[in-house]
């Protein structure tokens, strides 16, 4: 089995990007690869909680709490999250803080690497 | 011993969006990355400037005066203090008619590092010789 670590810039909504990188990351765990996520950009301000699930947009939410449940590793940008103003007193649980050489270290141990730029 | 190369490769231009800062600041992260590696494991970056995204190398940005931000400009000085490898693409330069003279550096920050204006034949050699490319 593999490593494979995504980094998402793009933001939970204005694309589609979020809910691809997401349902990737849901398959490769299935298949028994090793995922690690990477918040950077707009995509930081996806881990904030208390999403409500309109039909008319994507959402992040549940989703990511199951890729949490399941074991796929999950980190945010704090200084890009923070200025979106996610805290972590309101932030998804599980969601873990770094800064940005936790995805370059990711990237040294991964066999892939799946860099979807933001907008 | 064992190093990945990651080549960071920016075709969008500064400020349109927040892409090629992102891209200085996550090449920039190298210098700290070790903290979380095994001794002897390392990364290097090389950041590169192809298409729009040549038009991030260009002196005297003014990003504090008209938006209050830090400037790409001070971003790549930075880099280039660190030793950092940063390229930009000769033909996207000639295409925009930019010369050399109007290409940033850090001299004045006493960086011995300059930017290395390449044909963009180097850059692809680049992208298919580095473990990893991000693309800003």
């Amino acid at each position: 089995m593999a490593t494979l670590t995504i980094g998402l810039f793009s933001s939970l909504i204005g694309s589609m990007n979020y809910d691809f990188a997401l349902k990737l990351a849901d398959a490769a765990k299935d298949k028994g690869h090793t995922v690690n996520l990477w918040f950077s950009g707009n995509a930081a301000s996806s881990p904030q909680k208390g999403q409500k699930h309109l039909k008319d947009y994507s959402h992040g939410e549940k989703p990511l709490r199951a890729l949490i449940e399941k074991g796929v590793e999950v980190c945010t940008c704090e200084a890009c999250s923070v200025a979106r103003a996610v805290q972590k007193t309101t932030a998804i649980e599980g969601v873990k803080w770094n800064a940005m050489h936790w995805y370059l270290a990711k990237a040294y141990s991964s066999d892939r690497v799946l860099h979807i730029g933001g907008e | 011993m064992s190093d990945v190369k990651i080549t960071f490769l920016v075709q969008r231009p500064p400020y349109k969006s927040e892409n090629p800062k992102l891209a200085t600041t996550h090449a920039m992260s190298y210098q700290v990355v070790e903290i979380l590696l095994e001794d002897g494991q390392t990364i290097t970056p090389a950041l590169c400037y192809v298409g729009e995204g040549v038009l991030n190398c260009l002196k005297d940005q003014k990003a504090m005066e008209t938006y209050g931000i830090t400037s790409t400009e001070m971003h790549l000085k930075n880099c280039l203090l660190v030793d950092m490898d940063v390229y930009a693409c000769k033909e996207d330069f000639d295409k925009y008619g930019i010369g050399e003279d109007r290409i940033i550096d850090a001299d004045d920050m006493g960086a011995d590092k300059k930017m290395q204006i390449v044909p963009f034949a180097k850059i692809q050699e680049l992208m298919e010789t580095s473990t990893h490319v991000m693309f800003f």
